[in-house]
């Protein structure tokens, strides 16, 4: 009888989760990722996306990247779209476990739009919230590299709270570093 | 190309006249045209030779582009596709100095989690812990596997798990590294009669529901074993999963909204049809059936922050009600405030002050003034984000009366 139990409450479970998720549009499948890419791209160039430009991450960068990231960036470059003083950046960063895909938007160096694009932990999901996003709208990175703001955190989602911290001062730094070059 | 070349050549002819007459003023020795067209034909010949030579760069240039481009694919990923890319190490640790009565130094927990993502849909998460620092035969501490389990995601938002795992209730059951909580020691209310940490064996699902901010959980598992040994005292009756008794599984579940920034409120119940797993109640000899409902709150403004959280327990022998320990329950409320204090290189460093006022009881079915009332203050400093230094100040005092018990205890944690 208790086998039974379990077995329906399997059943069931697998049956209403994917009806219970189903309307969250930014899900941690690979696929999903770079098709929330895709249409971050298009929303924030009007559906005119330019070509990708490339940061290459020298040894001056790398010294600056670690000190947002507290660890080396991983990658000899990063990607990036441009069209006049807009930039758009696609970055990742672990939360507990795994990668957070972010999308930033910056416009004449303050954040326009930042969006989790692909989420993958189980836990800390709130900060995909718009509630939460919002907060980073506007802000500037100063020359100690700080936001020039306070965010909010999320009670259970810590270290995803700190993981956007760090991209969003990372895509910040980033975005100083081209429009000084150009 | 040849359009221009005529351009150029009539250009400089067209100048010519004026600049012969320059040369001429200047009685320098003037060119005939014969001689300025020789000059300017292997002027021409080295400017195709040059766009040549350009052309050729350019094709080389982009040639070394694509290559370097090549090389940084080839060194982003040279860690190769080995399961050691798909394979994650965290942990964390705390060592406790406890004052007062104790005055003992004790690494509490050392514990390692890993986990291991099969494909993006399936996973593996373990955690291991060594509590008290050494483990064997007639040792003060022991080895524990708190939880191993495989995930499998269904739909976009929506996990379903087997194994072992943490049951979901509480606010320090799930989320319990140190730098996580203020006080030395985990908080007695979630401690006594939740009982924290405590895990089972089963299957569960949990996830949110859309944008909506409200999340959900819920396990069927192994349950409790409480019975005359043991005196029905809720802590006493963790199996552990370990050679359980598996005679009567327990249901719990939670329900969670944290849609508004900062804002989590959570209540959860459990329910297991008999904790004595069929052995009965040693007077009626019927099952003793058991209900937990918990609620806690967790929120954070400026600085600011509140935890506050009721447990209840509620068992239905006749062996438990003698005790008292039919109604086992306890809450506790934890103002504090937390604000940055960056000094030189420690620019992330934050110091929070608490205070905790808890209240519980194990045998609260009898009016026998058995309740436990603490008061704790202390202040907790973060150099940085992952590493927490703390200290407090407890003040603790049984309804049966006799003097507090008053502790100042240190404790230094990490996470990673």
């Amino acid at each position: 009888m208790r086998i039974i139990r379990i077995y329906l409450f399997l059943i069931c479970t697998a049956l209403i989760g994917p009806f219970l998720g189903a309307n969250f549009a930014h899900a941690g499948d690979g696929k999903e990722a770079a098709a929330a890419q895709v249409q971050f791209l298009e929303t924030a160039f009007s559906n005119d996306v330019p070509g990708h430009k490339t940061l290459w991450i020298d040894k001056a960068l790398k010294k600056d990247v670690k000190k947002i990231l507290r660890h080396d960036y991983g990658a000899l470059r990063v990607r990036y779209w441009q069209n006049g003083t807009r930039t758009v950046w696609v970055l990742e960063e672990i939360g507990k476990y795994k990668p957070i895909t972010v999308g930033i938007v910056i416009n004449e160096g303050a954040i326009e739009k930042l969006e989790v694009l692909a989420y993958r932990e189980s836990h800390g999901w709130e900060v995909r919230h718009d509630f939460f996003t919002h907060q980073f709208i506007g802000a500037r990175l100063p020359k100690d590299k700080k936001l020039d703001r306070n965010v909010d955190g999320i009670s259970g989602a810590t270290l995803s709270v700190r993981a956007l911290k760090k991209l969003a001062r990372l895509a910040l730094y980033f975005d100083a570093q081209v429009q000084t070059n150009e | 190309m040849a359009m221009m070349k005529t351009i150029l050549a009539r250009t400089i002819l067209a100048g010519l006249p004026a600049a012969l007459a320059l040369s001429a003023q200047a009685g320098e020795v003037v060119p005939s045209p014969e001689e300025m067209w020789k000059i300017i034909q292997a002027q021409q010949a080295r400017i195709d030779a040059l766009e040549t030579e350009l052309a050729e760069t350019q094709v080389e240039t982009f040639e070394v582009k694509k290559g370097v481009e090549a090389i940084a694919d080839a060194t982003e990923t040279s860690g190769g596709s080995g399961w050691y890319n798909n394979t994650q190490i965290g942990g964390y640790g705390e060592l406790h100095y406890e004052g007062g009565a104790k005055d003992e130094l004790d690494f509490h927990r050392f514990v390692l989690f890993v986990g291991h993502d099969f494909t993006e849909n399936i996973r593996f998460f373990s955690e291991l812990e060594l509590e008290h620092a050494i483990a064997g035969e007639g040792k003060v501490g022991e080895i524990e596997l708190e939880q191993v389990y495989v995930e499998m995601d269904i739909g976009q938002n929506a996990h379903v798990y087997a194994g072992m795992h943490l049951v979901p209730v509480g606010l320090l059951n799930e989320t319990h590294e140190p730098p996580t909580f203020y006080g030395v020691e985990r908080n007695a209310v979630e401690k006594n009669i939740i009982p924290a940490t405590w895990w089972e064996g089963g299957v569960g699902i949990n996830g949110n529901v859309g944008d909506s901010g409200f999340s959900y959980a819920a396990m069927v598992s192994s349950g409790l074993n409480l019975n005359t040994a043991n005196g029905y005292k809720i802590r006493s009756g963790r199996q552990k999963v370990g050679i359980a008794q598996f005679k009567s599984q327990a249901y719990s579940g939670r329900l969670a909204y944290s849609g508004i920034l900062g804002l989590n409120i959570a209540s959860s119940i459990y329910y297991q049809p008999d904790v004595t797993q069929k052995v009965g109640d040693s007077i009626s000899g019927e099952d003793v059936s058991a209900f937990l409902w918990e609620s806690h709150i967790d929120a954070k403004y400026k600085g600011f922050g509140l935890r506050a959280l009721y447990a209840n327990w509620s068992l239905d022998g006749a062996e438990a009600s003698v005790s008292g320990r039919d109604k086992q329950s306890g809450f506790y409320i934890e103002p504090s405030y937390k604000l940055g204090v960056p000094m030189g290189p420690l620019d992330d460093a934050q110091i929070g002050v608490f205070y905790r006022y808890s209240d519980w009881d194990n045998e609260a079915g009898l009016d026998n003034n058995t309740g436990v009332k603490r008061s704790v203050f202390g202040v907790n400093y973060w150099p940085i984000d992952d590493v927490v230094l703390k200290m407090d100040y407890i003040i603790e005092d049984k309804d049966s009366g006799g003097a507090s018990n008053k502790s100042m205890n240190l404790g230094v944690g990490y996470q990673f």
